[in-house]
Order: structure tokens, then C-alpha cells, then sequence
């Protein structure tokens, strides 16, 4: 019976203070038993002392006040044969397993472990590689966008003037923008639009199945279909075209049209793949959430003589809103960062370079490692405003529920 | 509802209670298909959305000189199926698709079990253990998904060139896992959440610890979940170009399929014969995992935001 109390107190999320009252007479750190093992202990306290050092290590290197100098043996850094790369595979999964499994028996058997001890032994794996891995990063890069092509001098804000003053990043910024406009709008139109279509129909499984296929292709998969469908044939006797955009274009009597070279429609062509990618992202998760749309909402609006088109204006979007956000915040984030198929269609030649392109060029082709980090950070400054906004529509959509 | 509920007293509408839920779908459906126009539009866009695939997965099989020389569609008038195509591409000499194919399965699935385990081990402890600061670590941890992965590149890279493993798998491994943790951590957290906390409590009684309660309690009945992500990861590490390129893109031992097929792309773009066959190569793995378990990388998806 209790078990379906829809009341019972959410012991999970600590974000309420209710929770937090009611949590108090839940005995939380139940008196353990005093029948810890003292190897284990042993065990556990060697284990810190490791982790310890690791750490300190680390750091001094991260500092710059250590170089680690280490032969590593060739078989754990260079495995050639197939044979040599599995079996490093099993081996880095088997070691994983076994740290893992080490830590948590030894914070599990020893004596008079606390609260604390535990959680820290569940988190501190994550918690080292999300700091060594994100945060020093992002830290280190923000300082590097400050700095020349080398990062040995101080530029002040140079690397930013560049990017804002000069021609060929204008055009970066300015297809970034023309991506992030356009990909959202459209991806979450044309899913809501399908969604709507194909919701109850007969075929709605095959159909919708369809549409979300390209969600599974990966990106440069993606590009080298739409590159193929794109593809060019000069306008001579005896010619055909492959491409079967052209071949549209032929058998209506137009000339053929190089998609990808002329700018600046080819951006827009580029567009059109990504649009192909997140639809389907779209249409499923708003296809769910119209399903969860209460039937007595639909009937008491049919019942006021709603239908058709004013049906899915009145009531269906107004009660998708959550989804919709959450929808077009995360097409948002990913076309910012998007680089897949610019790389693969263009290489960001032709006018067609994006930021997230533009900044894997300069560190990584032109070695101008001050102006990358720049690139790097004004992504991250553009993100910063979407998931502030996506958080803070959840934020309310939780507190009317 | 209507088909669990005893018969209802008799109306004016009893009628049309009685059709059973099927029918009365059923009956939406023919008049929402009733309009041509709709029906019409969505027939476009399906059409528009598989076109393509079926295009470039049919000329994988056609001859070399078929591709460069007449569309897929003319295939009724210049008929011929190949797989010298994919002989070409899988063991040829020249590309050697095969080493990239192992190598992204290598790459895979640490970069899967890895991230998926810690996040599991996080998200339980930001769940059900007290200890100071939780709620404030875990907002820190779940705003870590601001910072774009080109953040975070160059200093990783120069880091792992420092220790000597740059260029090895470990670097891709440790990468994937760290990029995925945030996300990862967030949705499994939501899944924890929903576990019932009289379950957990009536473990605690029993003397279970935490470690007990994680491997025996919530485990198996998260089992879905951790599908659903694994799903996820898989495609996201399967498909990944932009690590990929940084971390392994220089040497062909560790450099998967995506670098391959990009590298193609750029360097042989008039190849199509090689390039249909090798796009067709690297999606043929992922459209098996997403057909085999649709439903769960659905529920994945859901779990993002759009709870209820």
C-alpha cells in the first residue's frame, strides 16, 4: 500500500527543503556494524595515499614544475596488429574493472568508513577526470585566447580584434549565425509538422522509423550521401549526371548547378544535411510529447468545436511547450559546435568555413595556437546564453508541474 | 480506459464507448489521412529522408564505371551489381578499411563501458549519499556541459604528448569517457531518482552499505537506463570525427572509420565507387545497433528534459 503512496517523500533530489527536513529521520549513516576487516582498511588507506600522490604528480606536471619522463612499454602505446589492439582493449577494460572493483571492496569492508569516504570513493574517479579533463582545459584555453600563435606573449585581446575585424572570419561569424538561425527553426518545424502528420496513422511506426533514421548515420556518413546527391557534371553532350539533384534540375530544363562551390548558397546546402540529421531528432521527441497531451484536452477542445488546423495551433503546441524548448535549445547547442560536415563536404573552402571548423584550421593547420583558443571561446560564450535558458525553462516547467 | 472500465450506463453516446481504443485510433486516422494534402506532404518528406541513403547504398554495388558515368536511378537501362567495391575497399591495399573498422571497435567499447560505469557510481552517490556540498557539486557537474570539446583540445593534446601516450588509444579512450561524463551523469541521475526510496531503506535496514545497495538493488533495475545511454555513447563515439581527428587522426594504428571516410572524401572526392562502398562500410554497424534496439535509444532521447 505504501509503496503507491503517490506522496511518499522524494529522498533523491535535494533540491527542496522539504526533502531535506524529511531526510533527517531517515537513518542515512546507519550505525555500521563493527565488523569492518582491518586488511581492508590497510587496503583502503593505501589506496588514498596513491590517489594522493597521482594527484600531486599531476599537478606538478599540469604546473609545469615537473616533466614526466616515462618509457612506456611499446605494446601499451603502439599496438600494430589487430591481435595487439584487442588484447590492449581487454586489458585497459579488465584494469579499469579491477580499480574500480578494489576501490569499492575496500570502502565497503574496512572499518568505520564515513559518509563522506563512501561518496568520495563513487565520485573521485569522475570527479579527477572531469577536472583534469574540462575544467584545467577550458581554464587554460581561456588564457591561451590571450596570447600570440605560440602562446609565449601577452597579446591583450589581439587574437579577438582578428576575429572580429578581418574579412575571412566575418564570413565564419556570419555562417555560424546563418546555421544556428536556420537549423533549429527549420529541424523543429518540419518534425513537429511530420509528427503531427504521421501520429496515429497506420504506418506511424515505418514513417517515423524512417525520418530518425539518419540520426544513426554518423555525420560524415551523412555528408558523403548529400555530397553524392549534390554531385556535378558539366553540361556537355553525351554527360550524365550522377547526382540526382542535378538530374532534377536537368529534367525540369535547368542547367546543372555546382551546390557545393557557389557561394554563398552552398552554406545553405550544407544546411540542409544537418536539417536532414536533427528532424528526426525533433519529430521523436515531440512526437512523445504529443502523445502525453491528456486525451480530456483534445476532447474538451473538440467538444468547443476545435479541429483541424486550430486544434494544432490552440492545443497541441501551447501543451508541447516544455519539449519544444528542449528541442530547439539542444539543435541549437549542437549546430554552434557543428564541424562534421563542413570538414567532410567542403573542407570549409568556398566561403563555407564555421567556427567550430575554423578553429580545428588554425590550431591544428595554421599551428596558431592563440587564435584556436580565441575560436574555442567565443563557441563557449555563444553556448553559455542556450543552456542558461534551456536549465531555466526546465526550472519552470518543473515548478508548474 | 475505455476498454478496462465495466460497460458504462447506458447513453446517448454509448455507441461510440464501446469501440475499443484500436478502432477508434482507427477511425482518427482515416479522416486525418482524408486530406490529400496532408498525407501527400508526409509522403514527401519520408520520401526525401531515405532517398538519398537507398541512393548511395545501391551504387556501393554498382560497378566503377556505372557510378562515374550514369545516376543510380538509371540503374533499370545500365544494370550490373558488384562487390568489387567493397573487396576494394575493406582489404585493398591501397586503403585498408579493415585496419579502421577494428580500430573503431577498439576505440568503442572502453569509451562506452568506461564513462557509463562512473557516471553510474556519480549519479548514485549525487542520488542517495549524504555528504556535504551534493546538491552544489552536482549543479557543477551538470554545468560542465557548457564547455565545448574544442575547449578543451589543445591542452588535453599537449598534456598527453607530455606523459608520452599521445596518439595511442588510451588518449581517445580517456577523452570519450571525460566528454561524456556530464551528460551521462545528468539522465542516469534522473533514472536513480525514480527508483523508490523504500526500496533503498528497506536494504538499509537489512545492513546493507551503499556499495551493497548500488550492485545489488539499483543495478538490475536500472538495467533499461543504462541501455538507453549505452545506446547513445555507442553512436556518439561510433560516429565521432572531431576527437577522433585531434587525438588519432595522425596515425592509421588508432585513426577509426569516420577519419577514414572524411580523409576520402577530401582527398578522393571523384572516387565514388570507394567512397559509396566505404560510407556504406562505417553506417552498416551503427543502423544495426539502432534498428536492433530502437526503443530503447528512443527512451534515452526522452529521458533528456522531457520527462512527462
Amino acid at each position: 500500500m505504501s509503496d503507491n503512496d503517490p506522496d511518499r517523500p522524494d529522498l533523491g533530489s535535494g533540491s527542496s527543503s522539504t526533502a531535506t527536513a524529511l531526510r533527517e529521520d531517515v537513518p542515512v549513516a546507519a550505525p555500521r556494524p563493527p565488523e569492518g576487516s582491518p586488511v581492508w582498511t590497510g587496503v583502503l588507506v593505501a589506496i588514498g595515499a596513491i590517489t594522493l600522490l597521482g594527484i600531486l604528480v599531476v599537478v606538478a606536471s599540469l604546473a609545469g614544475l615537473w616533466t614526466p619522463e616515462f618509457d612506456w612499454p611499446s605494446w601499451l602505446v603502439s599496438s600494430v596488429t589487430a591481435v595487439e589492439k584487442f588484447g590492449l582493449m581487454f586489458f585497459a577494460i579488465i584494469l579499469f574493472v579491477a580499480v574500480m572493483t578494489l576501490i569499492l571492496l575496500a570502502v565497503d569492508r574496512a572499518r568505520g568508513v564515513r559518509n563522506w569516504a563512501v561518496a568520495l570513493a563513487f565520485l573521485g574517479p569522475m570527479g579527477l577526470m572531469l577536472i583534469f579533463g574540462l575544467i584545467y582545459p577550458g581554464v587554460r584555453t581561456i588564457r591561451e585566447s590571450f596570447f600570440d600563435r605560440t602562446s609565449t606573449n601577452y597579446v591583450g585581446f589581439d587574437n579577438y580584434a582578428t576575429l572580429f575585424t578581418e574579412d575571412i572570419f566575418q564570413i565564419v561569424l556570419r555562417n555560424t549565425a546563418i546555421w544556428v538561425f536556420i537549423v533549429p527553426i527549420v529541424s523543429t518545424f518540419i518534425g513537429l509538422v511530420y509528427a503531427v502528420l504521421v501520429d496515429r496513422t497506420r504506418f506511424e511506426a515505418i514513417a517515423k522509423g524512417l525520418v530518425f533514421l539518419p540520426m544513426a548515420i554518423s555525420m560524415v556518413g551523412a555528408s558523403i550521401i548529400w555530397k553524392f546527391v549534390y554531385e556535378y557534371r558539366p553540361d556537355q553532350e553525351g554527360v550524365e549526371q550522377i547526382g540526382l539533384a542535378n538530374q532534377l534540375l536537368v529534367w525540369v530544363g535547368q542547367e546543372p548547378y555546382q551546390f557545393l562551390i557557389t557561394a554563398p548558397w552552398n552554406t545553405v546546402f550544407l544546411i540542409a544535411v544537418m536539417i536532414w540529421i536533427q528532424s528526426g531528432f525533433a519529430m521523436t521527441v515531440l512526437s512523445a510529447a504529443i502523445k502525453a497531451i491528456p486525451d480530456d484536452i483534445t476532447e474538451a477542445a473538440r467538444l468547443d468545436g476545435v479541429s483541424g488546423f486550430g486544434m494544432f495551433r490552440y492545443v497541441t503546441v501551447p501543451s508541447i511547450r516544455p519539449a519544444f524548448v528542449v528541442v530547439f535549445t539542444t539543435i541549437a547547442i549542437g549546430t554552434l559546435k557543428i564541424f562534421d560536415i563542413v570538414r567532410t563536404m567542403t573542407g570549409g573552402n568556398f566561403n563555407t568555413s564555421v567556427v567550430a571548423n575554423e578553429f580545428y584550421t588554425q590550431s591544428f593547420r595554421q599551428f596558431n595556437i592563440g587564435l584556436g583558443a580565441a575560436l574555442a571561446v567565443v563557441l563557449f560564450v555563444l553556448v553559455i546564453p542556450i543552456v542558461v535558458y534551456n536549465v531555466r525553462q526546465l526550472r519552470l516547467s518543473e515548478d508548474v508541474r | 480506459m475505455t476498454t478496462t472500465t465495466p460497460p458504462p450506463p447506458p447513453a446517448p453516446t454509448a455507441g461510440t464507448k464501446k469501440v475499443s481504443r484500436a478502432e477508434q485510433r482507427a477511425t482518427e486516422a482515416k479522416t486525418k489521412l482524408s486530406s490529400p494534402w496532408a498525407s501527400g506532404l508526409a509522403i514527401v518528406i519520408a520520401i526525401l529522408w531515405t532517398v538519398p541513403t537507398f541512393g548511395l547504398l545501391l551504387s556501393s554495388f554498382r560497378p566503377e564505371l556505372e557510378i562515374k558515368s550514369n545516376g543510380w536511378w538509371t540503374i533499370w537501362r545500365n544494370p550490373g551489381f558488384t562487390l568489387d567495391n567493397y573487396d576494394e575497399v575493406l582489404y585493398g591495399g591501397s586503403t585498408q578499411f579493415s585496419t579502421f573498422f577494428i580500430n573503431s571497435i577498439v576505440i568503442t567499447l572502453p569509451a562506452v563501458i568506461i564513462p557509463i560505469t562512473l557516471a553510474l557510481l556519480a549519479a548514485y552517490a549525487f542520488a542517495w549519499i549524504e555528504f556535504p556540498y551534493r546538491d552544489l557539486l552536482f549543479v557543477a557537474v551538470f554545468a560542465l556541459q557548457i564547455v565545448p570539446i574544442q575547449v578543451t583540445l589543445i591542452p588535453l593534446l599537449s598534456e598527453y604528448v607530455k606523459w608520452g601516450f599521445a596518439g595511442s588509444f588510451w588518449t581517445v579512450w580517456l577523452s570519450h569517457s571525460i566528454f561524456a561524463l556530464p551528460l551521462a551523469i545528468y539522465l542516469l541521475h534522473n533514472f536513480m531518482k525514480d527508483i523508490p526510496a523504500s526500496l533503498i531503506e528497506a536494504a538499509r535496514v537489512d545492513g546493507a552499505g551503499h556499495v551493497k545497495i548500488f550492485f545489488q538493488v539499483l543495478l538490475p533495475l536500472l538495467v533499461p537506463a543504462i541501455a538507453a545511454f549505452g545506446i547513445f555513447q555507442f553512436l556518439w563515439v561510433w560516429n565521432d570525427l572531431l576527437v577522433a581527428l585531434t587525438f588519432a587522426g595522425g596515425t592509421q594504428n588508432v585513426a577509426p572509420l569516420t577519419v577514414r571516410v572524411a580523409e576520402l572524401a577530401g582527398s578522393r572526392g571523384t572516387e565514388w565507387h570507394l567512397l559509396a562502398a566505404g560510407a556504406a562500410v562505417s553506417i552498416v554497424v551503427p543502423l544495426i545497433v539502432f534498428l536492433s534496439l530502437q526503443r530503447y535509444f528512443v527512451r534515452g532521447l526522452l529521458a533528456g528534459g522531457v520527462k512527462g
